[in-house]
């Protein structure tokens, strides 16, 4: 598996950590009460198909990344510094 | 009251010697991290080049003037080598000496591209990394600085503590690769 | 028998090895297989399972038979294929699963067995009594069934791995691949031409056509030396690429060294990740046997491989030679062993349309339906027009077709397509994203069309990629026809075997498919068919075949079982290359590591690092003496303990007090400059991640430091929060771990011996308790920090790395004046006990802040990680088990980690669990045994006597819990 990074470019998974989805961008507020807390940190989809997940480039450049890729086709559809993607 | 003596990462690991290429350690420089602070980016860079003439370069890039160096070491941060950076960023950038951090050496021969094929999973063709070109990537299990000082001369960085064993990858690559060399005559 | 002046190699340099100890006499360019066969020796092998004789039965890669072990010794390698193994003066070579030798194999009698041993016989047979499987069924299967046995011993032998990177990979150096490469190598691209042969020319070696007028190898050749000259084209023989991965990454097994005797540090093989932006797979077809009774015998072969033993290797494999086929190429086989002077008995074509020929004896629409002589063959029965006959041969060819190698385009859950002409499954198109197929293996056998195919492939990916294609004519070549008709298995009473490796007959399939096993997947696991090296290589279809008769469906609706890499076997020791010994893992050293080795200190592995685990001193003979020594040495005096490995993380920005507040349970915005803080930090879930000390050296200039073992963890943690969660704020996080080498001075005298070697005057105005300050040592700048983890007046002092050994040695020499010395990793441990710190025996994932008695240390004032969920009722359940302190009754009474804890009347049961130890240690300080447990509601029950109890190490003992501080609660000592 190889990702582009936007700082690096190409390079092999070996050089990432995969940290889930990217639901985690999306933190709840402190008082948002349980559930939206319980679904922020346990409920996560499992698709067949298109998928959204945080890696970090970690033997890399350090950015953290959101990876949009296909689970089925392995296919990635885009790569995007996760700084960038929360503003 | 003390009296410090300073050692070198490598000691006397290095010189090396072997599969077409040596293996030297660098000499110590004085090495700070540079970060610039948000929104800082071109005043970082405008301060460096009124100070030493360059500019900071791209990613994976390095760039150098009249014996200082600056190397791209990752997202939004530098390491300006040889240059009084606290100064120079003063107020613009997070700096942190870094002069102690890492273990530097330097490899060079005709071979020295293969032998860092055998030790990284990056694209060392000219057209990924030409000369001035850096990565940060791995060598064998470590994370590491790469950078292409001159056609045939490569600078691996790594963290101190692992001198010994970026050693030990280098050497094991070069003796291989002679072996191979005598055998085959094949350089891969 | 060896042909005088036939074949591509030289016949007068000749070259020895052994076989079974026998001297073989080959030439230079001879495999195994080839110089066997020209020594007549046609038995090689026995089978897995019936242990019947085998010969050899291909010339490639594929071979199920000729497995053989190499070398001897630790350098043995078993099951590598005598039909790839280059031969060289010395070579050792061995047959396997035969005793006491090849030729009389005691296990044979499994073969008249045979009717006892069908498919699933060992599933049907072994299941009860069920405690005779492992003592009694188990071990003599294995005896039984097998191939080579490993040697036992340490491999010493050395492997390489290594990475290549181009534009376009071809795979497969034949006809196709050759013209593939040629054209993308013309046009500018950067190219990979891999082939696992020791030449490139793929079946052009093995047959005699011409291409352009030269013949084929010669042709290869020039082709090859072109491609030589070029420096955008790597070419890599002897490496085969077994397997395609997402993202343009393909594994590749290059066979280095082993044609060649064992030299220093020369590597076996090299296990190559090859990246490419496009590939052409080139990687040709290989042959199919047909089933007949007694198939199996030395002297089948395919015919396709005797045709290559004749005209590459000069070897003629029989004197009198049958051939039996359903298609046109195995005709080819008879003109060219004509040629060359070998006897044809007969062609037997099954199919009624057979073509005839002048030069030999065809038999049309015939079919072999037995064969004699028990070593080797001697004798065919054929069976035309209902009448039996029979036919003297030592050499019967075998084609049923010829199937294109699609593995690698199935290696990404691509289905190959079925081709009713071809009766053969090839490539569907797109399998593997930027993969594409040319030549036999996309199913156009004939040469002329993969020469054709090869150049087109490569303008494909050449206009993908962005480059024009360069001019290129494509050679001439012969068309050649191949016509074929479906004959699968010859029908009969006798064993008809399919997959010759595993010992699997049309018998087994059917058989398979009677017990409703008919799913191709499902007859694969009951049968084993395919389950071997060769992974059916020389099977699939024809099995699959047998089994879409047996069930009454068709080919394409029986479908195939997934093609899975590596291509070939692919040694793990190739795979892990430089993996064993220093190679495992990097090792971290400590600046002081020298200085301890020195001093003869054990080093223990913490994480990557190495640390001393105690410091002996003459006259102590165990640990305990040694560490019990330097606890009462820091208690009493002073102690100097390396402290470099703890992580630490440099963090500035005007916004980084607001970002620590945020990582952090506590408040670090009020922490004022030169004052240093304890951390807690909290994952998101509410649990504790890390803890540790943060020191302010400006308004906007923090130092952290980090337990040793989540240095790393913890700074993924902040760039995620800094990246991820709070873009917004203005920090950066610098790692600083080994810019620093920062020593522990702890004990009362500990500010003496600073003062001594330190150039600024300490004072405890100047540095109070949770203080930190910029001193300077022999001119150099340095850092102290008066943080304690012993409980004693403490100190840790910070150097630029490269005067860390220098200095160390200096505070241990001054130590040593003052009565006290270096402590190591077991001391560290007993006086952060005492003292009921934690580390992360405490703090191991499952425990929050409320646990550990940290609950006040979770400010609500602002948001935190983890305070949300921190906060949810189950996390500060009264109930949960919390921290205390645990002392024996006896105070010399065992304790241990991992011993669980119960009420003092219950019955020691799961279900009466009161909690868990989780550190212990002797404490000379309080001599007594003490420990560190988490009990339910714990703090509410200091006083209580509770039973510890370790099922494991037979340990019970009672113990009355406590506070988790033992020593100096107030800490007094500490704060001096």
């Amino acid at each position: 598996m190889r990702l582009t990074c936007p700082h690096c470019g190409e390079r092999d998974r070996r050089e990432f950590y995969y940290a889930g989805s990217a639901e985690q961008l999306q933190r709840p507020a402190r008082d948002a009460g349980e559930g939206a807390w319980n679904d922020y940190l346990h409920n996560r989809d499992n698709p067949a198909g298109d998928t959204r997940d945080l890696w970090y480039h970690e033997s890399g450049c350090g950015a953290w990344l959101v990876v949009s890729r296909n689970t089925v086709t392995h296919a990635i559809a885009s790569i995007e510094l996760a700084a960038e993607v929360k503003r | 009251m003390a009296r410090l003596i300073a050692t070198t990462p490598c000691g006397d690991l290095l010189p090396a010697a072997g599969g077409g290429a040596i293996l030297t350690e660098a000499a110590a420089v004085d090495c700070y991290s540079v970060a610039p602070y948000k929104g800082m980016e071109k005043a970082c860079s405008t301060a460096l080049k009124k100070a030493c003439g360059i500019a900071l370069p791209e990613p994976n890039r390095t760039a150098s003037n009249d014996g200082v160096r600056v190397i791209w070491s990752g997202q939004g941060r530098y390491l300006v080598m040889a240059a009084d950076a606290p100064d120079i960023f003063a107020g613009i950038a997070s700096v942190t000496d870094q002069s102690d951090a890492n273990a530097t050496i330097v490899l060079d021969g005709a071979t020295a591209r293969a032998i860092l094929a055998r030790l990284t999973p990056i694209d060392l063709r000219d057209s990924a990394m030409p000369v001035g070109a850096t990565a940060r990537s791995l060598i064998g299990h470590m994370s590491a600085s790469i950078t292409r000082i001159a056609a045939d001369e490569y600078e691996l960085m790594v963290m101190r503590s692992m001198a010994a064993t970026l050693v030990h990858e280098v050497t094991e690559s070069m003796r291989g690769l002679g072996a191979r060399a005598a055998a085959t005559g094949l350089g891969g | 028998m060896r042909i005088a002046g036939r074949g591509l190699y030289d016949q007068n340099r000749k070259v020895s090895f052994t076989f079974d100890g026998r001297k073989v006499e080959g030439v230079n360019g001879d495999t195994v297989a080839s110089a066997l066969l020209a020594n007549d020796i046609r038995l090689v092998g026995r089978s897995f399972k019936y242990h019947r004789p085998r010969g050899i039965l291909t010339a490639g890669s594929e071979e199920a038979n000729a497995l053989i072990t190499v070398g001897r010794g630790a350098a043995a390698e078993p099951n590598l294929r005598a039909t790839v193994q280059e031969v060289f003066d010395g070579l050792e070579t061995r047959s396997q699963n035969r005793w006491p030798s090849l030729a009389v194999d005691a296990l044979a009698v499994n073969d008249l067995m045979a009717p006892f041993f069908g498919a699933g016989f060992y599933y049907k047979t072994f299941m009860w009594p069920r405690k005779f499987w492992e003592g009694l069924y188990e071990p003599f299967i294995r005896r039984a069934a097998g191939l080579g046995a490993l040697s036992g011993q340490h491999n010493e032998d050395h492997y390489e791995r290594a990475f290549a990177h181009c534009d376009i990979l071809v795979i497969g150096g034949g006809p196709a691949g050759l013209m593939a490469a040629l054209t993308a190598a013309r046009s500018g691209a950067d190219v990979i031409l891999a082939d696992e042969d020791s030449r490139f020319g793929g079946r052009l070696l093995a047959e005699t056509g011409t291409i352009d007028g030269l013949p084929g190898h010669q042709w290869a050749e020039g082709i090859v030396a072109e491609l030589a000259t070029m420096p955008n084209v790597r070419l890599m023989t002897r490496t085969t690429v077994t397997g395609a991965y997402d993202g343009g990454t393909f594994g590749a097994l290059e066979r280095v060294a082993q044609h060649l005797p064992r030299a220093d540090h020369l590597p076996r093989e090299c296990f190559w990740r090859i990246v490419a932006k496009r590939a052409v797979l080139c990687a040709g077809a290989l042959e199919r046997p047909v089933a007949f009774a007694d198939n199996d015998r030395p002297g089948i072969m395919n015919a396709g491989a005797v045709r290559a033993y004749v005209n590459r290797w000069g070897v003629a494999p029989g004197r009198e030679v049958a051939i039996f086929c359903n298609n046109d190429s195995a005709h080819d086989t008879a003109r060219d062993l004509i040629a060359a002077g070998v006897r044809v008995a007969a062609v037997i074509d099954s199919r009624a349309e057979a073509p005839k020929s002048d030069d030999y004896r065809v038999i049309a629409g015939g079919v072999v339906t037995g064969t004699r002589g028990r070593q080797g063959l001697r004798e065919i029965a054929v069976t035309q027009d209902g009448k039996e006959s029979r036919i003297a041969a030592d050499c019967l060819a075998v084609s049923g077709g010829w199937n294109p190698s699609v593995h690698l385009t199935c290696h990404m859950n691509g289905r190959p397509v079925w081709d009713a002409t071809l009766l053969a499954f090839v490539p569907r198109p797109g399998s593997v994203p930027g993969l594409s197929t040319a030549g036999a293996c996309n199913g156009r056998f004939a040469t002329s069309d993969c020469l054709a195919d090869g150049v087109e492939a490569a303008k494909v990916a050449l206009s993908e990629l962005g480059l024009k294609a360069a001019d290129i004519a494509v050679p001439q070549a012969g068309a050649g026809d191949y016509r074929i008709e479906a004959l699968w298995a010859v029908p009969g009473k006798r064993r008809a075997w399919l997959d010759f490796q595993n010992d699997v007959t049309v018998k087994d399939v059917r058989l398979a498919a009677q017990e409703n096993f008919s799913s191709v997947e499902h007859m694969k696991r009951y049968t084993t068919q395919g389950m071997s090296p060769d992974q059916g290589k020389n099977s699939n279809v024809a099995a699959l075949a047998v089994l879409a008769d047996a069930t009454g469906r068709g080919i394409p609706e029986t479908g195939t079982t997934t093609y899975r890499p590596p291509f070939v076997p692919v040694p793990i020791a190739a795979m892990g290359a430089g993996a064993q010994g220093k190679g495992f893992a990097p090792q971290r050293f400590t600046t002081s590591h020298q200085a301890s080795v020195d001093r003869h200190a054990p080093m223990i592995e913490a994480g990557l690092w190495y640390r001393p685990s105690y410091f002996p001193r003459p006259g102590e003979t165990h640990w305990r003496q040694s560490c019990d020594r330097e606890v009462t040495m820091v208690r009493k005096t002073v102690g100097i303990c390396d402290v470099s490995t703890l992580g630490k993380i440099d963090i500035q920005g005007k916004d980084a007090a607001q970002f620590l507040d945020f990582v952090y349970t506590n408040t670090f915005s009020t922490l004022p400059v030169g004052r240093v803080r304890y951390g807690l930090m909290l994952r998101e879930d509410g649990h504790v991640l890390d803890d540790g000390t943060t020191a302010r050296l400006s308004d906007s200039h923090f130092v952290m430091t980090t337990t040793t073992a989540a240095a790393g963890l913890v700074m993924r943690h902040l760039e995620f929060v800094a990246q991820v969660l709070r873009p917004e704020l203005d920090v950066q996080c610098v790692s600083v771990t080994e810019q620093w080498a920062q020593f522990g001075v702890a004990g009362p005298l500990s500010r003496d011996l600073l003062a001594s070697l330190v150039d600024d005057p300490i004072t405890d105005e100047a540095l109070p308790y949770m203080g930190v300050t910029d001193v300077s040592v022999g001119g150099v700048a340095a850092r102290l920090f008066r943080i304690s983890f012993s409980g004693e007046r403490a100190y840790e002092i910070a150097v630029p790395a490269r005067y860390g050994q220098s200095l160390y040695r200096q505070l241990v020499a001054q130590a040593e004046v003052m009565g006290g010395g270096p402590y190591g990793m077991e001391a560290l441990n007993v006086l952060r006990i005492e003292k009921g710190f934690i580390t992360h025996a405490e703090i191991h994932g499952r425990t929050t802040a409320f646990d550990i008695g940290a609950d006040r240390m979770v400010s609500r004032k602002k948001d935190c990680i983890g305070q949300a969920a921190a906060a949810r009722p189950g996390l500060v359940d009264e109930n949960r088990e919390q921290l205390v302190g645990l002392k024996p009754v006896n105070p010399d009474a065992a304790v241990s980690a991992g011993a669980h804890l119960f009420r003092s009347a219950d019955p020691a049961t799961r279900v009466n669990d009161q909690g868990y130890v989780t550190s212990v240690c002797w404490s000379p300080t309080l001599t007594s045994n003490l420990a560190l447990a988490f009990l339910k509601n714990g703090r509410a029950r200091h006083g209580e006597r509770v039973r510890l109890v370790d099922h494991l190490r037979k340990i019970e003992t009672l113990c009355v819990v406590c506070d988790p501080q033992f020593l100096d609660p107030e800490g007094g000592r500490m704060r001096g």
